[in-house]
């Protein structure tokens, strides 16, 4: 039981953190930290070493973790004037408020088609790389450095890159749409801007599947990839029988990355591409936390929101151990 | 057999393309001046302005009230880069070692102190953590920039991981030949760890230096800003004026991106190290 529920927070670890997205769940999901009781046989034993190890990273969460999550969870109680100076008990009216809000279910529901959209295609994309770069070049670099390098450009960096490929006067894609009859107003028309920002939110994810889906790859044995040719002839079957198989635990972890991501990290992306006028475009839900908190001085319906989201963010984490993970094989 | 081969080969071709024409695209049209790019869109051929207009981004004040240079926004993203990696790494090793070496009576209580705060992304609790920014008097410090990003285990978790790893022989000889537990930390866990604070530092550093919404409500004070925070202010400027800076815009884009991917380039080996394989 304790090594599950350490798997479990640990996915978190991914998302947690809102884009520390990487190996977390590895470092606890793993077969390694399974079993594993107590680490070392000798210790050192004193009074106050470990707490002064301790002190400052307990220092910092403390003052800037602690404190203002009590603090979301407190003021998602209370309506506040917009200036401050008084602030009364609402119970949870400021939930049923902003869960009443049709705006809000409109958002709620833009995040999720973008969060499968943006995962499904980063996944597939990354993975279909990964698989032909396995193939065809075992231990070149080439591809690999030219695929990956992506991976460091920050999003709203990327969202900026993509503003000039989708510009009204100097975008290429709008260019190419033309020619199907497709005028793409990004920053006007809501689907527009909506495609745009899948488009770039895929790109900018791609590296990161494509890294640890090769990893993944060429870490299965070479004999088991002996025996599966031997087995199986045809490359799909092959393909979806046995190294799919062996490369879910993988992507499961990516899965959970993926999501979080597209809920979280993308804010650069949308908050480039939407120029301030949130009002007739695509946005998800965090960033609906940042316009109702810091424009609209909205600071109870804010916390509430803020609030909504680490319930969701925490519920999909458990359903998907629940439900996923017993369905995958750690070999 | 043969043909599949040539078939991967496209396929991998294609998504290079995908990946690295748009960056090309951009460093290529930075060259431009502004009003030829209006006038012809993108292009990947060279413009022959490069000096002229990366001099202009670096040198040039600009912003709303003239107090910031291209250059300054770089020396606040190094601060901002390097300042989280080295605290990162200097915390989590700390903590870490105090986890995995020490028996002490709330140890297990600390760690989940600590794992908690994997539980809930910055991204949701913003508006409180910039209420107490503003209570402690930290918005636009370079403290109030780097030090709350801090506020996460995940450094601690690798080094624990990675500490845990460590045969215990070590650390027996190390207390047979009487070394206290500065002493091992120092000369042979550090040394130990080497590699794998080099693949943390990488992470971090691109991590640090790509942060956005953080330094977005942080700074208001343009002295402040890093490149990754300036991209917004620079496509905001372009609203109203007659032929958009696309040249500029896409310049400081450009070298946004470039210590992170240069770092990533370079430390490949390492970065992806760090990425996927810590837990060995």
């Amino acid at each position: 039981m304790a090594a599950e529920t350490e798997g479990l927070s640990a996915s978190r670890g991914g998302a947690g953190i809102g884009g520390h997205r990487f190996g977390a769940l590895r470092l606890f999901g793993g077969k390694a930290e399974r079993g594993e009781t107590s680490a070392k046989r000798v210790r050192f034993t004193s009074r106050c070493l470990p707490y002064l190890f301790l002190a400052p990273q307990l220092a910092i969460i403390f003052i800037f973790f602690y404190w203002p999550s009590v603090q979301a969870i407190q003021s998602s109680f209370y309506l506040e004037d917009p200036f401050g100076f008084s602030s009364t008990f609402v119970g949870l009216s400021n939930y049923t408020d902003v869960l009443k809000s049709v705006e809000y279910r409109g958002i709620a529901r833009f995040t999720a088609i973008f969060t499968a959209l943006v995962t499904f295609f980063a996944l597939s994309v990354g993975l279909l790389l990964a698989v032909k770069a396995d193939g065809v070049i075992r231990g070149n670099a080439a591809y690999k450095t030219l695929l990956i390098w992506v991976y460091a450009i920050a999003p709203p960096v990327a969202g900026l890159i993509g503003m000039m490929f989708f510009d009204q006067h100097i975008g290429p894609i709008v260019e190419i749409a033309c020619w199907f009859g497709w005028d793409i107003k990004v920053g006007l028309d809501f689907g527009d801007t909506a495609f745009a920002m899948i488009v770039v939110s895929v790109w900018k994810q791609i590296p990161y599947n494509f890294i640890f889906f090769l990893s993944g790859l060429q870490g299965i044995p070479v004999s088991v990839r002996e025996a599966a040719a031997i087995d199986c002839r045809s490359g799909l079957r092959r393909f979806w029988t046995i190294i799919l198989p062996l490369l879910a635990p993988t992507a499961f972890f990516l899965l959970i990355i993926n999501i979080t991501y597209a809920l979280f990290d993308t804010f650069g992306v949308i908050d480039v591409m939407v120029k301030d006028k949130a009002a007739n475009n695509p946005i998800t839900l965090v960033y609906k936390v940042y316009m109702d908190g810091f424009r609209g001085n909205d600071l109870g319906g804010s916390s509430a929101q803020s609030v909504i989201l680490m319930v969701i963010v925490f519920v999909l984490t458990i359903f998907q151990f629940r439900f996923i993970e017993r369905r995958v094989h750690y070999n | 057999m043969h043909r599949t081969r040539i078939l991967d080969h496209v396929i991998l071709l294609i998504g290079v393309f995908i990946m690295v024409a748009p960056v090309v695209v951009a460093f290529m049209t930075s060259t431009h001046e502004a009003a030829e790019i209006h006038r012809n869109g993108l292009s990947l051929n060279w413009g022959g302005h490069f000096a002229e207009t990366y001099g202009t981004v670096l040198t040039r004040q600009g912003g709303f009230t003239g107090k910031i240079t291209g250059f300054n926004m770089v020396m606040n993203s190094m601060i901002l880069g390097l300042g989280f990696a080295v605290g990162k790494i200097v915390l989590s090793m700390l903590a870490a070692y105090a986890i995995v070496y020490f028996r002490f009576p709330l140890a297990t209580f600390f760690f989940w102190v600590i794992f908690t705060t994997l539980l809930l992304p910055l991204e949701v609790r913003i508006l409180p953590s910039y209420e107490v920014m503003n209570m402690l008097k930290l918005t636009n410090t370079y403290t109030g920039l780097v030090v709350p990003l801090l506020a996460s285990a995940t450094g601690t978790f690798y080094f624990r991981q990675f500490f845990k790893s460590v045969p215990d022989e070590l650390l027996e000889a190390a207390r047979i030949d009487g070394a206290g537990p500065f002493k091992f930390f120092i000369d042979v866990l550090v040394p130990l760890s080497r590699t794998m604070m080099a693949a943390i530092f990488i992470i971090m550093f691109v991590y640090g230096w790509n942060q956005y919404l953080w330094p977005t409500l942080m700074t208001t004070d343009e002295g402040f800003f890093t490149l990754v925070r300036g991209i917004k202010q620079i496509l905001l400027v372009w609203v109203g004026s007659q032929i958009p800076d696309y040249n500029e815009a896409l310049a400081l884009a450009i070298l946004a991106m470039l210590p992170p991917v240069m770092v990533v380039v370079i430390f490949q080996r390492w970065f992806v190290k760090g990425l996927t394989e810590s837990d060995k």
